[in-house]
């Protein structure tokens, strides 16, 4: 029936399954910050590259991420139409040259705009895969061992755990609120009008705060009785401890950060800009 | 109530707020017509749980239930539109543990319109300065697209939080028992 499935942990035996929770997570943070503030050309390739081979190494299948996927590639087809539409000459005032391609007026299309644009496909790809990886590889309470262990305080650590825990719960109950609501006339196909379709969510989203928010009451009663909190540390089931290739992945993870630093006085900036 | 035990139902009001957020952001946008701009339940719901446990667990939520939902659905996040989303919680936060009273089951005329007062002016800190300025600071994205996404944000999400945020805030003070409810009978 509702098989969209929301992204969880996938058990497997792979060499990335087999890591630190704390060392991917460091990975993935560090790697996707450079990303993030670099716009080099050639450093956003080679992590693209790179990020699509460690999808096959985790032995991830296309089927598993197909969804996201596709979803991911028609957000970002949008946000690329539109950087193009608001402002069609941002990639010559970034590299302070200007090559005309198509001239069309307002639309007239340079090299550099083209450009800035690949720029732009580079950082999703390069993003992405990281990302899935992380969260198709890594059980949630060991997620939160690690969190703990990058320095969050164990009680926000928790908390992303109960989260990760009860999304699959919450959405459960979702599901047949909805069927519950719909068996009674509820209106939410497309032929519904929007005052219909408000009316409609709020028919199911209502009961389903309400009876979860007193949930909150019930289990921090629980752990209050477990004495969660009462120490200002504690230690986790799930730890593992680190080996050479997690001190190998993490050394990875450095040199990108010392990479982008070098390419950010290279290029004097965050661009790297091959017409000048 | 204790320091301690406030602040365990806070780590589980984060939890479970984090995930029903999550829910709420994947399978509750109502489209409005107009392309891109939905009509998020998500943000008159932060609304609610802010004001209900106070700004730390406002900006948590925001902070991790937009970090999650954003990575689950599109396998990236935006920092800059996951601050303002926080930041909604946080000064929406701020405001209910002052001045609203919902778990006694206050909610009244004068306490409904100053929140929406507030909640539209924390809204256009959020949608209308914090996520485009960000977005050009760490992003380097086009300042007209960044600023239309920011006005048609807090347009959309005022409004959301004006009819569904006042519903949900009188729903659940209704479900409050008002203090002094009982009187003794002679």
């Amino acid at each position: 029936m509702h098989d969209e499935q929301i992204l969880g942990y996938q058990p497997g035996n792979s060499l990335i399954h087999s890591l630190n929770g704390t060392t991917k997570l460091i990975f993935l943070l560090l790697v996707s910050i450079s990303c993030m503030i670099t716009y080099d050309t050639r450093f956003l390739l080679v992590i693209c590259i790179f990020s699509l081979i460690l999808l096959k190494v985790a032995h991830i299948k296309w089927k598993q991420i197909s969804f996201i996927v596709k979803f991911v590639v028609i957000f970002a087809l949008i946000n690329l139409i539109a950087v193009f539409i608001f402002q069609p000459t941002y990639g010559q005032t970034l590299y302070h040259s200007k090559n005309i391609l198509v001239n069309a007026g307002y639309f007239t299309l340079t090299s550099q705009e083209l450009f800035y644009l690949l720029n732009l496909i580079l950082k999703y790809i390069c993003s992405v895969p990281l990302v899935l990886l992380f969260l198709l590889t890594t059980n949630p309470s060991q997620f939160a061992s690690s969190l703990n262990s990058i320095g969050i305080s164990y009680k926000i650590s928790y908390a992303v755990a109960l989260a990760l825990r009860y999304i699959p719960n919450i959405q459960t109950s979702y599901w047949e609120i909805s069927a519950a609501q719909q068996a009674r006339g509820n209106e939410l196909s497309k032929k519904a009008t929007l005052s219909q379709k408000i009316r409609g969510t709020l028919n199911i989203v209502t009961p389903l705060i309400f009876s979860n928010l007193n949930k909150i009451d019930t289990i921090s009663t629980a752990m209050e009785l477990r004495r969660f909190g009462s120490k200002k540390k504690r230690t986790w089931y799930v730890t593992q401890s680190f080996n050479l290739a997690d001190y190998l992945v993490i050394l990875i993870a450095l040199l990108s950060v010392i990479i982008v630093v070098i390419l950010f006085k290279v290029n004097s900036g965050r661009f790297y800009n091959p017409f000048i | 109530m204790n320091k301690t035990s406030t602040s365990i139902r806070n780590v589980v009001a984060i939890g479970i707020g984090t995930a029903i957020y999550v829910i709420l952001a994947r399978f509750t946008s109502i489209p409005t017509g107009i392309p891109n701009t939905n009509i998020e339940i998500v943000y008159p719901f932060l609304v609610l749980l802010a004001t209900i446990y106070g700004p730390k667990v406002g900006f948590s939520v925001g902070f991790i239930g937009h970090t999650l939902s954003d990575f689950l659905m599109y396998g990236q996040t935006w920092w800059s539109w996951v601050l303002a989303t926080a930041s909604l919680g946080l000064l929406v936060g701020a405001y209910g543990r002052y001045f609203l009273d919902l778990k006694n089951g206050i909610f009244n005329t004068k306490q409904i319109i100053t929140f929406n007062i507030v909640q539209i002016i924390t809204n256009v800190i959020s949608w209308l300065i914090i996520a485009p300025v960000g977005d050009i600071l760490i992003y380097s994205e086009p300042a007209n697209k960044v600023f239309l996404q920011g006005i048609s944000a807090t347009i959309v999400n005022s409004i959301s939080t004006l009819i569904l945020g006042t519903i949900l805030l009188k729903a659940y003070a209704g479900t409050k028992i008002k203090k002094g409810s009982l009187k003794k009978e002679y």
